[in-house]
């Protein structure tokens, strides 16, 4: 069943139509790639679906819940997460606190937040996933000073540590040193299979894209300009003159 | 460590206990430094750890010190008479100890009420705005609260409030305004100590380094924000019933609501000792009122260009403070 269901979705900034009546849908489980040239509408789209701006039209259904009209902070709550393509941790902080305060608030007020930091077992799950992303030895480093790429792997254990349904990564792999590429496709494979969190991704390196996802989508001007398993996406004669251009 | 760090505390305020009776000539100065404590730490829980530069604190210190007055001498007498006799007139305010001990221990908790509750209702108002603008609105939010001071007749208006006097025979109005100060410094001290090592400490230096990403990991900043401006403003209204009464008279620019003064004042300590830690701000008040005495003793009519000096010298080298040059120093390279 669909996990994320967005249907006739518009945003326009100005004149500009930045998505034009993009309809897709997150089967429960499963990932699902979104691709297309820069400008295409990706991230806006993002933004559109977590609620980081108001949509001019169409609907968003989370778990079967209209997620249309409500907040970033919300949306989140319901387990509807996302990272940023330029990464965002908390740079002050240690990579381990990065950790704690990313834990889980759902369901729970702001009193909650008025317990100690290690307890109920969230420090040793904070240590887990650090170990998950090969983080665990910068556990007490400032999250500021890890590289580019580190940062990317905490954003992502973050994530986790908030136990999402669904995670909704832009670039996860723009800035990485390849070497590190097929680790970090290994590791959201596992993400997805062993702790069953639906992915939609976007993605530029379509060797990347092509081996992690079930099912892509993909955008040019704003518009839905094709979808299909990543076979039928890459013999798609329409991708490729998007990506290519056409003559 | 964590040991060594108590027992310095305890020994610190072990000595502020006793200091009185070994120099008593220092216990006004004394006073004053353990309300600048305060001042200092509530600013830091909001400018420092939360990243949000308030410059309008002064608001719920001046709040604090008219409720408390205004309930001490409500408690007994019509407040606007009493305001405006001024101290002349053909009726006498007069106190009882009775009178005077239930209307302060009234007036302090009703201040610092008062001052969270302002808090509570600006707060996500002016916390939903960002950094310039934030600081821009929160410094005008004190001089406008002193201007509705100045012209309310009720209060005294520009001719200011004095709090009630006490009963000739009554204790030693410095000793009690001193261990009142001394035991607001170290309440507030200890419950900041035991608040930063909750989550919320972590949430608020969330909000500071990226509140867009701690939006989006589902934290409910505002209400977080608002949370601990109300924490600061509670606090300050007691240290604002307070200085009131040291000061016992109540002008509504220069004492009750003074921006320029005190208003940069808490900031500058926090600076000077560490934004963002729990010793900062007391090792930045300490060093800060010390100074000041000095200056106001040594280099009296330059007194205002020395302090000027001092707070260009601090920002420009130890724009960490004093606890952060200390932590950055052994590791080098990575001070920078």
């Amino acid at each position: 069943m669909a996990l994320l269901e967005a249907t006739g979705v518009w945003k326009s900034f100005g004149g500009v139509v930045a998505n034009r009546d993009i309809s897709l849908c997150v089967g429960e489980g499963t990932i699902v790639g979104l691709i297309g040239p820069n400008g295409s509408g990706k991230t806006t789209l993002f933004n559109s679906v977590v609620g980081t701006h108001p949509i001019d039209n169409g609907s968003v259904l989370f778990d079967g819940r209209e997620i249309t009209r409500l907040g970033v902070r919300q949306i989140a709550r319901l387990g509807l997460l996302r990272t940023f393509q330029q990464t965002r941790i908390y740079g002050r902080m240690s990579c381990i606190q990065n950790m704690l305060i990313s834990n889980s608030e759902r369901g729970r007020g702001v009193l909650g937040l008025f317990a100690g930091q290690r307890s109920a077992g969230i420090a040793e799950r904070a240590g887990e996933l650090l170990e998950f992303v090969g983080l665990y030895p910068k556990r007490d480093e400032l999250a500021g000073d890890l590289s580019f790429g580190q940062q990317k792997l905490l954003e992502f254990a973050m994530a986790m540590m908030n136990r999402p349904r669904m995670l909704m990564l832009d670039e996860p792999t723009a800035g990485i040193n390849p070497t590190l590429i097929n680790g970090l496709i290994d590791r959201l494979k596992r993400a997805n299979a062993d702790f069953g969190v639906t992915l939609l991704v976007i993605e530029h390196n379509m060797r990347v894209i092509m081996n992690l996802a079930d099912r892509i989508y993909c955008l040019a001007h704003g518009e839905l300009l094709a979808e299909g398993t990543p076979e039928q996406i890459q013999n798609n004669p329409l991708v490729v003159d998007a990506y290519l251009g056409a003559h | 460590m964590r040991l060594a760090q108590l027992a310095a505390y305890a020994a610190l305020l072990a000595a502020c206990a006793v200091a009185p009776a070994f120099v008593p000539e220092y216990q006004t100065q004394l006073t004053e430094l353990f309300l600048f404590v305060v001042f200092a730490l509530t600013w830091d829980l909001v400018g420092g750890q939360m990243g949000y530069n308030s410059f309008g604190n002064v608001l719920f210190f001046g709040i604090g010190m008219y409720a408390c007055a205004v309930t001490q001498v409500g408690l007994v007498y019509d407040v606007g008479a009493y305001n405006a006799a001024r101290g002349g007139g053909a009726t006498v305010f007069l106190f009882d100890a009775d009178q005077y001990l239930q209307g302060l221990m009234l007036g302090l908790p009703a201040g610092a009420l008062l001052a969270a509750l302002v808090a509570l209702l600006f707060g996500a108002l002016v916390l939903g705005m960002r950094g310039q603008y934030f600081a821009v609105c929160t410094l005008g939010l004190g001089f406008a609260a002193g201007e509705i001071a100045n012209g309310w007749e009720w209060l005294g208006a520009g001719s200011g409030m004095v709090p009630p006097g006490a009963p000739d025979d009554f204790v030693d109005l410095g000793r009690l305004y001193y261990y009142l100060a001394l035991g607001l410094a170290a309440v507030t001290f200890a419950f900041l100590g035991w608040l930063y090592t909750t989550r919320f400490a972590l949430a608020i230096n969330a909000i500071r380094d990226d509140e867009d990403k701690a939006e989006a990991m589902g934290h409910l900043t505002t209400r977080i924000k608002v949370i601990a401006w109300t924490i600061a403003a509670f606090f300050l209204g007691i240290a604002g019933g307070i200085y009131g009464n040291l000061k016992r008279f109540i002008d509504p620019i220069d004492v009750a609501f003074p921006s320029a003064t005190i208003g940069v004042w808490m900031i500058l300590m926090a600076i000077l000792g560490g934004k963002g830690t729990l010793a900062g701000p007391l090792i930045g008040a300490i060093i800060f009122q010390i100074t000041k005495e000095l200056f106001w003793t040594y280099l009296l009519g330059w007194q205002r260009v020395a302090l000027g000096l001092l707070i260009v010298l601090i920002v420009v080298f130890f724009p960490q403070g004093i606890v952060g040059w200390v932590r950055a120093r052994p590791r080098g390279a990575t001070a920078q």
